[in-house]
């Protein structure tokens, strides 16, 4: 019978990757959508003396983007961010996700600093808690602190305007 | 004319791999020894088709036929000839048609050297072979046929070649790859022989053992080039990424370590049959599966899978074909493979396994942290990576005990051994790699984290290990000269690792890299030394322009070399490339790449101090040194 494993765990992975020729997994269901952001409290990349915790998500429209410096898609997402991040005043907060402090400084002293904050994961606890699966990941948080979308891999423009414009444009206006 | 000769060609090698396993296997149900035999003359002819048409395409590439819909697309008038030549593996189709053409002349070397093999045994090998052969061509003719025409209106010039990929690492990169990759095709046609015979009573495992060495070295180059390549060329200055196109390749390489391990297992000690035959048949598998991902167009473009969704289709569909049933064989006839043979505690043979074990799970890890990302990819086209905090975190601690044992096995002998005795052997050589992986860092280094001592330890540890077999080794036999070629193949293998961790370990703790605003005549010190920005002026190339920066480097006041990074703009295509200044040394690199020139004056640019970096690339050289040498010994047997 033991025999028959290799085969099994072969046909397995064949029939995952068929299958998943028809699944959107876009849209994968976050459990954390419509409850409060998770509490942490970690230093920032730009003053490592200085915690922040989820409070600082309280009162404004938050997007929080999930980055880090050994990952190619932010390196190429991070534009896409400087661009958005002043054309449509966002609250964006970075986090810094498994990652060296010195090497995250000097990226962003190189190529700009499109977050008003970047909270600095070393030990990747936050992005435990909110259960990311890789970078980059971005989560919109809405006036009270409430997680309301959660969007895996990098932002395109054109679902910038589509999905998540509006819905941040919706919960600025306090629907 | 050619264009038509090389299509042509092709269709017939397809009609004789379709001969190649229907008549012998015909044979084989009917016992008839004159169709058996068939197999042979067959296997020759189509790759002598094979290679005709490789030469049609070749010689459409070198007379700048851009009528050939492929040629225009890959090739340029104004090319070198050597890019020109390595043009034709530049794209999908070309690639496809490397790899059958290299397919075929394993199975030609097969055919002409193996004839003392067993006719039956021979014949199995051979329709498995052709059986292969056949898909891809059919995949290659219905799917990538290189020979296209653009006609009546066909350009007068053909596209430029990616300048990336205008580099001597990539002229010799992929046919050194896909010599590796394909060649694992040999260990599987036998392995599946074997199981289809039944008969445990056949060396197979003396049969594969050369034939598994030499494709893993011819692998082991490969990607070893690919990733001085990615360091030069890229100019980020890193040498491994875990990227997926990396990760295709490493999966069937640390499996085929394995492989090469219970190979010996089999050949000597007749155990773990079952064990071997399966890591062949899953050797061969990542092999397809690399080929799966790398040519499907899953990698290079989300979108070109989308847009002809009947290549990966048809790949995934043969891949499942090939390994399904390969692995349908196996779970039928396995059970003769097994015996009960008591294998002591303490042995050599437990060393072995344990090793193999532990390099299985770091290859299914690998795998499971390559798909994700792809099939996630694939479908949304959204990039996501796992990045190498996954790979590793699931990688490293799996090689630590792999380490341990390396001098451990070759130490102890075959069956039963007193542990206190191995460990008596060791001794000094443990004191010696402890003392010197604390030592040294104190001597030359400011910081010595413990992840240096672990990596420093384990290298020296199977340096010195290694050493003491050798020396062992020469005082039975009397001399150096009494040293057999697979006892010298394992000492460079091994001593080859190690090297290879000490590189990996030294430059990810030691490194230094700045990525600064600099300005002209300004001077940044990096370790011990000093980097002056000299001078600045503009170049124009064949086909681009740019700025070249002069760097002085000194060390102590002495001036040790001028580095001159460029920045160049490929006209045509408008792509910005950065061409890298190293200035190399067997303990450090200086490494210099100029970013963009900055608003406020100056040019950002990355200055890295990179030591023992070579030592990556001279380990792996060891390593496919020692499998060479390990083959040709085999071979003389």
């Amino acid at each position: 019978m033991r025999y028959l494993l290799p085969l099994c765990l072969f046909l397995a992975l064949g029939g995952f990757l068929w299958k998943g020729l028809d699944v959107n997994p876009k849209e994968i269901p976050s459990a954390l959508v419509g409850h409060p952001a998770p509490h942490f409290a970690l230093a920032t990349v730009e003053d490592p003396h200085r915690f922040v915790t989820e409070q600082i998500f309280m009162g404004k429209v938050t997007v929080l983007n999930i980055w880090a410096t050994w990952c190619v898609s932010c390196k190429a997402e991070h534009a896409v961010w400087m661009d958005l991040a002043i054309k449509y005043n966002l609250f964006l907060v970075g986090v810094n996700y498994h990652d060296d402090l010195k090497m995250a400084q000097q990226w962003l002293k190189a190529v700009g600093n499109p977050y008003v904050i970047c909270i600095f994961d070393e030990a990747g606890k936050l992005g435990l808690d909110y259960g990311v699966y890789g970078t980059p990941e971005t989560f919109i948080i809405d006036k009270a602190g409430v997680i309301r979308y959660r969007h895996v891999g990098s932002i395109d423009t054109q679902h910038w305007h589509s999905t998540l414009l509006p819905l941040i444009a919706s919960l600025e206006n306090g629907v | 004319m050619m264009p038509e000769l090389g299509l042509f060609s092709l269709i017939l090698a397809l009609c004789l791999a379709g001969l190649q396993w229907f008549l012998p296997g015909l044979g084989l149900l009917k016992h008839n020894t004159f169709w058996m035999q068939s197999a042979r003359p067959i296997a020759l002819g189509q790759s002598f088709f094979i290679s005709v048409s490789f030469l049609c395409l070749l010689y459409a590439f070198v007379q700048d036929d851009f009528s050939v819909s492929y040629v225009a697309h890959h090739s340029n008038a104004s090319l070198p000839l050597v890019y020109k030549i390595s043009a034709l593996w530049g794209g999908h189709e070309g690639s496809l048609l490397l790899w059958i053409f290299l397919l075929s002349g394993w199975t030609t070397t097969v055919s002409l050297t193996q004839r003392h093999l067993p006719r039956p045994f021979l014949t199995r090998v051979l329709i498995v072979l052709g059986m292969i052969s056949f898909g891809f061509l059919l995949f290659l003719l219905a799917t990538s046929n290189p020979f296209v025409r653009l006609l009546p209106n066909y350009p007068v010039d053909g596209r430029d070649l990616n300048p990336l990929l205008q580099d001597f690492g990539l002229i010799i990169h992929p046919p050194l790859l896909y010599m590796g990759y394909v060649g694992f095709a040999i260990p599987f046609a036998f392995a599946i022989s074997t199981l289809w015979g039944g008969d445990r009573s056949l060396p197979f495992a003396k049969w594969m053992r050369s034939w598994t060495l030499l494709a893993f070295s011819f692998l082991t180059i490969g990607i070893a080039l690919g990733s001085w390549w990615a360091y030069y060329e890229l100019g980020w200055g890193g040498w491994w990424f875990w990227d997926p196109v990396e990760n295709a390749s490493f999966m069937p390489w640390i499996v085929a370590i394995a492989l090469i391990h219970t190979l010996m297992l089999s050949d000597k000690r007749q155990i773990f049959h079952g064990w071997t035959l399966l890591l062949a048949i899953v050797v061969f598998a990542l092999s397809l599966l690399g080929t799966f991902l790398v040519r499907s167009g899953v990698l290079t473009s989300v979108h070109a899978f989308a847009n002809d969704p009947k290549r990966g289709i048809f790949l995934l569909e043969f891949l499942l074909v090939v390994v399904g049933a390969a692995l349908t064989l196996y779970s039928f006839r396995a059970k003769k493979f097994t015996n009960n043979t008591k294998i002591y505690l303490i042995s050599r043979e437990t060393a072995i396994v344990i090793s193999t074990i532990f390099l299985v799970v770091s290859g299914a890890a690998i795998l499971l942290g390559t798909l994700f990302p792809l099939v996630f990819d694939a479908l949304t086209n959204q990039k996501l990576s796992v990045g190498f905090p996954y790979f590793n975190a699931v990688f490293i601690p799996f090689m630590i005990p792999v380490l341990l044992l390396m001098p451990l096995g070759p130490l102890s002998q075959w069956g039963h051994n007193v542990l206190g005795l191995v460990f008596k052997k060791l001794t000094w050589t443990l004191i010696f790699a402890l003392f010197l992986a604390v030592g040294l860092p104190l001597l030359f280094a400011e910081t010595v984290p413990l992840g240096v001592v672990t990596g420093l330890g384990l290298g020296l540890w199977v340096i010195l290990g290694t050493l003491k077999w050798l020396f062992d080794k020469i005082q039975i036999k009397g001399s150096v000269m009494g040293l057999s070629k697979g006892a010298l193949g394992m000492f460079f293998a091994h001593t080859g690792i190690a090297v290879l961790v000490i590189g990996v370990t030294l430059v990810s703790y030691y490194q230094i890299e700045r990525e600064v605003a600099i300005t002209l005549h300004q001077s940044l010190d990096i370790s011990n030394y000093k980097i002056i920005f000299e001078d600045l002026k503009p170049i124009e190339g064949a086909n681009y322009i740019g700025s070249q920066g002069h760097f002085l480097v000194f060390k102590q006041g002495k001036r040790e070399a001028d580095l001159f990074p460029e920045k160049r703009i490929f006209v045509v295509q408008g792509l910005r490339m950065t061409e890298t200044a190293i200035d190399p040394g067997f303990f450090r690199d200086i490494y210099i790449s100029l970013g963009e020139p900055l608003k406020e004056g100056g040019w950002s640019a990355r200055i890295y101090y990179k030591p023992f970096v070579r030592w990556i690339w001279l380990g792996a050289l060891m390593m496919a040194l020692g499998g060479f040498f390990s083959a040709w010994g085999r071979w003389l047997k």
